[in-house]
């Protein structure tokens, strides 16, 4: 298998606090990695460094073979344009905690405006797939609403689709399920269950353990900037060999 | 009323099974007659407004004023050109405002130092004297250069270029950027930071962010303020009368001191200024009806929605009373 992101370790400092420090790990293509960890281990600082919203200051990050944000020539890094880095985006659709979808935009509106100004689909192409999609996601009937008049779980659902509607090969999702009722988690972990059966590579940070447990290939337990534990979801789960991963576990499970 | 709420709780079956059957089939709960609180305040501060009114009409109509001349002037042609003067000058300043208060918005936030300096020290000037001294600098600007030249494109006697209209256009129109940059800024600022992430996740560029995601959003903050900026406008203009441009206080006051009718004409000059401001007050409601979709579940009703729901209460009111 090859692998869809390759970290070496990375790092990442917020001015004198290093967040990251050094992350190694591999992502295959076409598994569900999951991240988990307590509160400002650094999970969405990798995140968001993955697709370059955040800059690393050392090692190394890949992603389908490609150096995030820079171009390798000798041994002399170049960094990359603006237009370059919105390029490689296009390819990894990512999920916030809090949704952020458009709000003066429709929900099928939401899914149809990164494909028409990114990629210059035509107009009625982009709402066929996007009600394609929004009917993927169980929401057909909710193309025509805004935002505001969604539940939070519906809300995330889109936003699912929004990022799906880019045909990316590799999909990042932040807590997606955190901000909602508990009622609500249930219907977007299946929308993820599904992408995952279909063969998307998704890195997953998540408190969701059985989730983790039954849809996750690999497993990675992160503490104060660094990889303390990874391997199969199931086994580190059930038998944590640092103390660190067992104290975190026995809070969360 | 009373021993009908202190029964109410026993009537009704106990929680749980039967909720539903027994709310059906129990009669409807009889109408809540009760006597209103008097608000014998209210009814005092009432009847000395309406005296204070009274007396204030009183001394209008007996006061020196010619009526008829107001009503006689209110659509003499130099008039009715004067107040579209007022509005043509209204307007284009405030697009050149607008369009040069975004501009310098952007600037503001943006991360270049030289521009983001280049703007804070216009809207330091230009916000911090006063728009009637801006005019007559404006005015006053042939005395230090009677010739523009801007080299091989353009010259001419600054007189010239000068004219009355340049002169309230300008100085009207760059003082408003300035306030308007501070608006658009508050505009940007108050869109959440997310909205620009998820954007540029999504692999949208930077212009593509701002003009697509970014100011339609900021739309709502910016609106509201910029009607009243716009209605504040259309009485500033007034001002411009020192630079010789013919709006409507000009015009209105031409006839006032050639026919010694100065208030009656004034009062003429204040109903068009009242009917303008007015007129755009309903406008600016739709305006920012339509910035505010998606932000709250419903629309807020058009005013016919809202005199037409008001009649319909004033109505079941009386039928209930
Ligand atoms: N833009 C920023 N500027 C300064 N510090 C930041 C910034 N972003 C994150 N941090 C800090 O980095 C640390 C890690 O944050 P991060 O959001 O990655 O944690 P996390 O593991 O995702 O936590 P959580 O589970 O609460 O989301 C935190 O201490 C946070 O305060
Ligand atoms: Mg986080």
């Amino acid at each position: 298998m090859t692998a869809m992101v390759k970290s070496e370790g990375v790092h990442k400092s917020f001015g004198q606090v290093e967040v990251l420090k050094g992350i190694d790990l591999e992502v295959n293509t076409g598994e569900v990695f999951c991240l988990i960890g307590p509160s400002g281990s650094g999970k969405s600082t990798f995140l968001r460094c993955i697709n370059h919203l955040e800059k690393i200051n050392a090692g190394r990050l890949y992603v389908d073979g490609y150096l995030v944000g820079y171009r390798q020539k000798g041994d002399k890094l170049y960094e990359l344009k603006d237009s370059e880095v919105a390029l490689k985006r296009r390819d990894i659709g990512m999920v916030f905690q809090r949704f952020n979808l458009f709000p003066h935009m429709t929900a099928v509106e939401n899914v149809m405006e990164a494909p028409i100004q990114v990629k210059g689909v035509k107009k009625a192409d982009a709402r066929d797939r996007a009600m394609e999609l929004l009917e993927r996601v169980g929401l057909g009937d909710k193309a025509k609403n805004y935002p505001s008049q969604l539940s939070g779980g519906q809300q995330q659902r889109v936003a699912i689709a929004r990022a799906l509607a880019m045909d990316p090969k590799l999909m990042l999702f932040d807590e997606p399920t955190s901000a909602l009722d508990p009622e609500l988690v249930g219907d977007v972990l299946d929308v993820m269950r599904d992408l995952a059966e279909s063969g998307m590579t998704m890195v997953v940070v998540t408190h969701e353990m059985g989730f983790a447990r039954e849809v996750g290939d690999s497993l990675v337990f992160m503490d104060g900037g660094v990889v303390v534990e990874s391997g199969n979801p199931r086994d580190v789960l059930t038998d944590p060999q640092h103390e660190r991963t067992k104290s975190f576990l026995s809070k969360v499970l | 009323m009373t021993d009908k709420l202190d029964k109410s709780p026993s009537d009704t079956p106990p929680p749980g099974d039967s909720v539903s059957a027994g709310a059906a089939s129990g009669p409807a709960p009889e109408t809540i007659k009760a006597i209103p609180v008097r608000h014998y305040g209210r009814w005092i501060s009432g009847v000395i407004v309406v005296a204070l009114l009274v007396a204030l009409g009183i001394a209008f109509s007996q006061g020196n004023i010619q009526w008829h001349t107001v009503s006689d002037q209110l659509f003499v042609s130099s008039v009715v050109q004067g107040a579209g003067r007022t509005l043509l000058i209204s307007i284009l300043a405030m697009i050149v405002g607008v369009v040069l208060g975004i501009l310098l918005a952007v600037m503001r936030l943006s991360k270049n130092p030289v521009t983001s300096t280049v703007a804070w020290l216009y809207i330091w000037f230009f916000r911090g004297t006063p728009v009637y001294v801006q005019l007559l600098l404006w005015f006053n600007l042939a005395l230090i250069f009677p010739v523009l030249n801007l080299g091989p494109i353009y010259k001419n006697n600054m007189t010239d270029v000068m004219t009355p209209f340049m002169c309230a256009l300008l100085g009207l129109g760059l003082n408003e950027a300035a306030y308007m940059a501070e608006i658009c800024r508050a505009g940007l600022l108050a869109v959440d930071e997310g909205q620009t992430e998820a954007a540029q996740a999504l692999g949208m560029s930077h212009t593509k962010t701002l003009f697509r995601i970014v100011i339609p959003q900021a739309m709502r903050v910016i609106v509201p303020p910029t009607g009243n900026e716009f209605i504040n406008m259309l009485k500033t203009s007034s001002l411009v009368y020192a630079v010789t441009y013919n709006e409507l206080l000009r015009s209105t006051s031409a006839i006032g001191s050639t026919s010694y009718a100065v208030m009656e004409m004034l009062f003429v000059a204040s109903i068009w200024y009242l009917a303008m401001t007015s007129v755009f007050s309903v406008f600016q409601y739709y305006l920012e009806r339509y910035y505010a979709r998606g932000s709250s579940r419903s629309l807020p009703p058009t005013v016919f929605q809202k005199i037409k729901a008001n009649l319909i209460g004033l109505g079941s009111e009386r039928g209930k009373g």
